[in-house]
């Protein structure tokens, strides 16, 4: 708290802190996301079936297996700061506010690390 | 309650498409983050794993609980990307005229549904 200058008063109680970061990252992730989902939108019209062989081959192509991983990574870092904006607004008790951001930031890393191990493996070779 | 001044007209409002965008766009995107963002790594993991997990997951996309869910989450897509985009350019400035707000907030809705529909059409042609 400050020491009675008007600026003083209010520096550090806004709500966020970064809010402007946050924004952008948004912004930036978005459009990942709006470029990919695309390509994957497009890519699943132009399959002519969805079987193992079939799905296995197509993401197992190098630009495929890059693009899934990419979308993997912005995905998840949009839908983790969207889901930290739902439990701001709904979540006030700062305690369980705290256990919300936990579990969603262990939702988030281990998430992609799931999705970027299933792509390698697949991609590399490893799958039965 | 905090000691500065609030709006005194909080409880007065008038219903538009503009509010109806605005929870869509949060309902899509929470719903991808919670529903779909699994729904990929089953898929994903079940690729990883093999033809006969692939085949399980595939059991499930495809009966009609599945289908349905799928279908949800093809309109969340869409109707996120149409709202997402019509915040991009609501972030350039535009469009936050009334008139136009109103065309805009209409019309990413309407475009959900028309993208929804012509992707699934053209999944069952192929």
């Amino acid at each position: 708290m400050g020491n009675g200058t008007s600026i003083g008063r209010v520096r550090g109680l806004g709500a966020a802190k970064e809010g402007t970061h946050h924004w952008l990252l948004q912004r930036f992730t978005a459009a990942g996301n709006l470029v990919l989902g695309i390509f994957l939108a497009v890519s699943s019209i132009l399959q002519r079936n969805f079987d193992y062989e079939t799905i296995a081959l197509w993401l197992s192509g190098p630009v495929q297996a890059t693009a899934v991983a990419l979308f993997v990574i912005s995905t998840f870092w949009h839908a983790r700061l969207g889901l930290q904006v739902l439990i701001e607004d709904y979540i006030h008790e700062a305690g369980n506010k705290f256990a919300a951001m936990t579990a969603l930031n262990l939702f988030t890393f281990a998430g992609v690390a799931f999705g970027l191990f299933a792509i390698a493996r697949l991609a590399l070779g490893g799958a039965a | 309650m905090a000691n500065r001044p609030l709006s005194p007209h909080l409880s007065i409002w008038k219903w538009g498409p503009h509010m109806l965008v605005s929870i869509l766009h949060r309902v899509a995107g929470d719903g991808m983050a919670l529903v779909g963002l699994p729904v990929m790594l089953w898929w994903l993991g079940s690729l990883a794993s093999g033809p006969a997990a692939y085949a399980s997951f595939q059991d499930h996309a495809m009966s009609p609980y599945g289908i349905v869910v799928l279908i949800g989450l093809s309109w969340a897509f869409f109707n996120h990307m149409c709202s997402g985009i019509r915040h991009f350019i609501l972030d350039m400035g535009a469009g936050f005229e009334l008139d136009t707000n109103r065309k805009w907030s209409i019309g990413s809705i309407v475009a959900a549904l028309v993208l929804t529909g012509a992707f699934w059409a053209a999944i069952f042609a192929a």
